[in-house]
């Protein structure tokens, strides 16, 4: 009892330092018009804004309970895609974002998934998959995009998990970022 | 930041900023967090080696860049705002920088809270390419006419650099601009906003709800902007630029106008002034504008206005008055930019109106001794052109005191000044020689020394009587010239005006020595000027002399030397050969030479045998030195730099040639033609000068055929002429056959014009055919549909009636230079030629020789187009086939009298019968 509540008292307060000193930094990764730009405005403002392809990044800080997040949105344009590289370092997390109703291009994203996965940078770095875009007709279930991906036998050193969302209607995108700072926290 | 000057200022700075090192300390850029001061730090140190000129490799720049964008994840608006300094200066050589572009264009938005709003605009320019220039349209145009004067110029500056890659766009936004330029975004700034403080009124920024306070601006400088956006776009429509001048200038007085900021309307009258140039017939109501904006109240605008007025070409001395006075108050302004620029304008006018600037004289004076010696300059020049001829010693004076404290570039303007001043006052010669001289021996670079060296040419030139004393002072320079091309120049000058003077021997220790102590290029130049020398046949003792020293001259150990030698002493074995090596009154004309080296070199056959120059013109040297010469008198001093080569001299006889054989080698279906031999010096016009279509013609002489080129201008709008071909219709027999056509195809009046070319062949190529042909020009004419700029299907044919061509003598001839009279002589055993003419319907001599000159297009020789005698005159012809058609000498003596008009003698001299039979029938016909 008493080592637990020490665990956790530890593991609050590396929390703690970490909220205090830096923003914990958090890449936002997806194929193009997967919606990231989207989930990154609605968890800073809790709107949903209209938005243009983004040439490039958006680099946002998002609090969620009491933790600053500092989100780094990269453009998913496959002009863009090779840079992404360049924003490796120093990163606590990755959200990997896939387009639930687009079936046809799962596997580029998949690949474009698996070939970050093996940078050296990113080693043991956590990784959530949101699976967007839920509220759209025909839009595939995360248990079958998680299928699809095959993280289950190939990731064994990180943290992960398929979670769906719909940024459109705020959901799932809550509990994925719990999810998230739990990851990190164990980490 | 401090810390960073305090290291400059300890001596370390070559440590701190230096490449590598500050590519190395990019690592702070990767830090979590980021420390802004740090970064902001090195950003600076970045950007201060890119501004004192040290370059990045692509590699690095984009390394640093991409460092730099990670910055954007701190708010801290110092730190952001030199983020978009870097990014701007790194842009140009680093790779992928579109990977900003939504970081940018985030930070442009309209509701961005932040004060770099107008750094993100600029950046941008730098960053996006021209095709997504239309995705940022509507935020562009909103940022023109933003109230924040910084955001609004950041706008116009922004589609200033975009202009010249996506045109289009940016010429949409014309309207934004011309918003901005009239000053209503600004003058809402004032009143509606009223945070900026203005006046001290309003001092509550509460409406500023963004927490953003713009440094109030006074300054209204977006309108100097918005001018020259709207002016980059309008600057191809003159009237647009006429309208637009007439708009923003406020009426006649200029008081009505919108434009605040003083370097707009400096700009302003620059277009005016351009307009003026272009256009003279807009030149009296640009004055009226200029002479209002004398009085504005700024002297920035005032200076530009009276510049303008002075620089404009034909100004009246009553016009220039008022522009005189403004500047006179200039010279006595305390402020030197003022001084100095009055004194340069007035420099420049006093080549032209130096009357009317002599009015200055007295503010002029008191300017010599100013502190500044660029303003001294100028005022002692302006002097010296103003002043008469008492005041000339003075001034030299005066000028010697300091030549020694300015720059080569004022001792050119100076020496230049003398140079004219020489001419002007011949009396004073004396003085302004010992001058020269004495600057001569001064420290210079080459462009002074050249400058004075010229200059003494010219007084040799000119005033006689300082000859002998100019080449001494030459002479003493070469003995310690460290250029080359000085020194071949004046030993040349010796060789041509040495022999004539009264002691010649004086000279050949100066010009033997170079021999001895000088490099190849100056040595041979001196051999060449030596047998100048011995060849000239005064005095057997000198003569022998110099062949001695010749003779030493063969042992020289460069080939050139050596060779000039060899041929100079071969010329003493030969004395006849003294008059076409030594004393040759004529060379051939360069251009002509130039162009027939180039056919001769690029044609593999003609290689087999020797160059011909037999068909190359000749030119007398006084013509020679008449193309190259410079403008002797006044005219170059001071002129600024803008009109300086506005005018290219007018291109010579030759050069023409060169340029339609070149014109002619682009078309393969005179490839075989061979070179052509011969093209009309002037296209003769074929309609008159204000109908629908014009045409001109030239033509081209080759071996075996005839090409008769047209030059077609459509001036019709909105019409298009297809299939545009000349129909050409020769008399009877006339011994030309038609080969082919090259038609036009489409001809609209913005193509302005374009050539049709008609080849005949000449059924005996030995003769020289004269014919006349009926012209008549046809096409297809289509109309073109205003609103898709695409011609109709549909045309109709048409025909134009031309006036007739002829194929006459002078189409075969070129003027060619020669000493008449010995060449009469020599060619008194080949073909001649003697026929007499009537030709009553000349009604004086004068006109006469005019006209044979021009049927026959051959060179007057010695000054006998000009005739003294209006009742008994003799005209001297020469002139040249080319081809191998060999020259031609025409003697015509003629009588005029009132009854019975010119009574002619015609006598031909030429190398081939042809020739002569051309030039009788030329007159006769």
């Amino acid at each position: 009892m008493g080592l637990s509540l020490s665990s956790l008292f530890s593991s609050l307060s590396s929390l703690i330092r970490w909220s205090k000193e830096q923003d914990v930094r958090i890449l936002m990764l997806g194929l193009d018009s997967a919606g990231k730009t989207t989930i990154l405005y609605r968890l800073q403002i809790g709107e949903v804004v209209s938005t243009i392809p983004t040439i490039g990044f958006n680099v946002e800080t998002v609090q969620y309970k009491n933790i600053k997040f500092q989100v780094w949105d990269l453009g998913g344009q496959s002009s863009i895609r090779p840079y992404w590289r360049c924003y490796f370092p120093n990163t606590a997390a990755i959200i990997y974002v896939i387009d639930s109703a687009d079936a046809a291009r799962l596997k580029t994203s998949r690949s474009e998934l698996l070939t970050m996965l093996s940078e050296e940078e990113l080693a043991g770095v956590p990784l959530l998959v949101f699976c967007n875009k839920q509220d759209m007709e025909g839009a595939l279930k995360p248990e079958q995009i998680s299928e699809e991906l095959g993280l289950a036998g190939g990731e064994k050193e990180r943290q992960w998990s398929v979670r769906g969302s719909s940024a459109l209607k705020g959901e799932g995108l809550e509990e994925g970022l719990d999810w998230l700072v739990n990851a990190i926290q164990k980490k | 930041m401090s810390l960073s000057k305090k290291d400059e200022e300890s001596g370390l700075s070559t440590y701190y900023n230096n490449k590598t090192t500050v590519i190395q300390e990019a690592r702070v850029f990767n830090e979590s967090p980021i420390s802004p001061r740090r970064c902001r730090a090195l950003l600076t140190r970045i950007v201060f080696l890119l501004y004192v000129g040290e370059t990045f490799g692509t590699q690095e720049a984009t390394t640093l860049f991409f460092g730099t964008t990670k910055l954007f994840q701190h708010k801290d608006s110092a730190l952001r705002q030199m983020v978009y300094l870097a990014i701007k200066e790194l842009a140009g050589t680093a790779e992928d920088v579109i990977m900003v572009t939504s970081s940018i264009m985030k930070d442009m938005q309209p509701n961005s809270e932040v004060i770099y709003r107008p750094n993100a605009i600029r950046a941008l320019c730098r960053i996006i390419d021209p095709s997504m220039a239309q995705g940022v349209e509507r935020f562009f145009k909103a940022a023109i006419v933003d109230k924040n004067p910084s955001i609004s110029s950041a706008a116009l500056v922004s589609a200033y650099h975009l202009f010249p890659n996506a045109k289009d766009v940016v010429k949409r936004w014309v309207n934004e601009a011309q918003e901005a330029v009239s000053g209503k975004a600004s003058g809402s700034f004032f009143g509606g906003n009223s945070g900026g403080g203005y006046l001290g009124w309003g001092g509550s920024s509460s409406q500023q709800t963004n927490g953003y306070s713009p440094v109030p601006s006074t300054s209204n400088i977006t309108q100097y902007h918005a001018l020259g956006l709207l002016y980059l776009i309008r600057q191809q429509d003159r009237m647009a630029v006429t309208k637009m001048i007439q708009q923003l200038g406020g009426g006649k007085s200029g008081a009505g106008t919108t434009l605040k900021n003083p370097m707009a309307l400096c700009m302003l009258i620059r277009y005016a002034a351009k307009i003026i140039e272009e256009d003279p017939n807009m030149q009296r109501q640009m004055f009226d504008l200029l002479e209002g904006w004398l009085r504005h109240k700024s002297d920035m605008v005032n200076l530009e206005a009276a510049r303008a007025i002075c620089e404009m070409k034909g100004v009246t001395a009553p016009q220039l008055t008022r522009s005189i006075a403004v500047l006179q108050l200039f010279l006595s302004s305390p402020k030197s930019t003022l001084k100095f620029a009055a004194t340069r304008t007035l420099a420049t006018l006093a080549v032209t109106h130096p009357q009317s600037v002599a009015a200055c004289n007295m503010d002029l004076e008191n300017l010599i001794s100013d502190q500044n010696r660029s303003v001294a300059t100028y005022a002692i020049t302006t002097l010296l052109k103003t002043g008469n001829e008492a005041s000339v010693d003075r001034l030299m004076k005066q000028i010697t005191g300091f030549m020694s404290e300015i720059s080569d570039e004022f001792k050119v303007i100076i020496v230049d000044a003398i140079r004219s001043l020489c001419l002007k006052f011949p009396s004073k010669h004396a003085s302004m020689l010992a001058f020269l001289s004495g600057v001569l021996r001064d420290e210079g670079g080459y462009d002074f020394k050249r400058a004075v060296v010229e200059a003494i040419f010219d007084m040799i030139k000119s005033i006689a009587d300082c000859k002998e004393q100019a080449l001494s002072h030459l002479c003493e320079f070469i003995e310690d010239c460290e250029f080359t091309k000085l020194s071949v120049r004046i030993l040349h000058l010796l060789g041509a005006e040495g022999p004539q003077a009264p002691q010649p021997t004086k000279y050949i220790r100066y010009i033997y020595n170079r021999v001895v102590l000088e490099n190849a290029t100056v040595r041979a130049a001196a051999v060449t000027s030596l047998a100048k020398f011995g060849l000239n046949g005064l005095d057997a003792k000198l003569s022998n002399s110099v062949k001695v020293l010749l003779t030493r001259c063969l042992d020289d150990v460069d080939d050139e030397v050596r060779d000039r030698a060899a041929l100079y002493l071969k010329v003493y074995e030969d004395p006849p050969l003294v008059s076409t090596y030594v004393k040759e009154e004529s060379i051939f004309s360069l251009a002509a030479l130039e162009s027939q080296l180039v056919s001769y070199i690029s044609d593999s056959d003609s290689l087999a045998k020797p160059f011909d120059t037999s068909s190359i013109p000749k030119v007398s040297k006084e013509q020679a030195a008449k193309e190259s010469a410079r403008p002797s008198s006044l005219e170059t001093i001071g002129l600024p730099s803008t009109s300086k080569a506005a005018t290219p001299p007018p291109q010579t006889a030759a050069e023409t040639q060169s340029a339609y054989a070149q014109q002619l080698a682009d078309v393969p279906e005179f490839a075989e033609y061979g070179p052509v031999l011969n093209s009309s010096a002037k296209p003769s016009q074929l309609t008159e000068a204000e109908t629908e279509y014009q045409v001109s013609c030239v033509k081209h002489i080759f071996k075996e055929h005839i090409v008769f080129q047209f030059n077609v201008a459509n001036t019709i709008p909105d019409t298009v002429l297809e299939q545009t071909s000349v129909v050409m219709q020769p008399q009877a027999d006339s011994g030309l056959t038609e080969d082919f056509i090259i038609p036009l195809p489409t001809l609209s009046q913005q193509t302005s014009s374009g050539i049709v070319y008609v080849s005949f062949s000449r059924d005996s190529p030995e003769d020289y055919t004269l014919a006349s042909f009926q012209c008549v020009l046809k096409f297809v004419s289509k109309e073109v549909d205003p609103s898709t700029g695409e011609p109709e299907e549909e045309g109709y044919e048409d025909e134009y009636q031309l006036e007739e061509t002829e194929l006459a003598a002078g189409d075969y001839l070129v003027p060619s230079y020669a000493t008449f009279s010995s060449e009469w002589d020599r060619m008194r055993d080949g073909a001649t030629a003697t026929e007499t003419f009537a030709l009553s319907a000349m009604e004086s001599m004068k006109a006469a020789c005019d006209s044979i000159i021009e049927i026959l297009n051959m060179q007057p020789l010695g000054g006998t187009e000009e005739p003294s005698n209006p009742t008994v005159h003799t005209l001297q012809l020469s002139g040249l086939i080319p081809g191998g058609g060999g020259k031609v000498l025409v003697r015509c003596r003629m009588a005029y009298s009132k009854a019975q008009g010119v009574t002619l003698e015609l006598a031909v001299r030429a190398e081939q019968e042809a020739a002569c039979g051309l030039v009788v029938t030329a007159i006769g016909g």
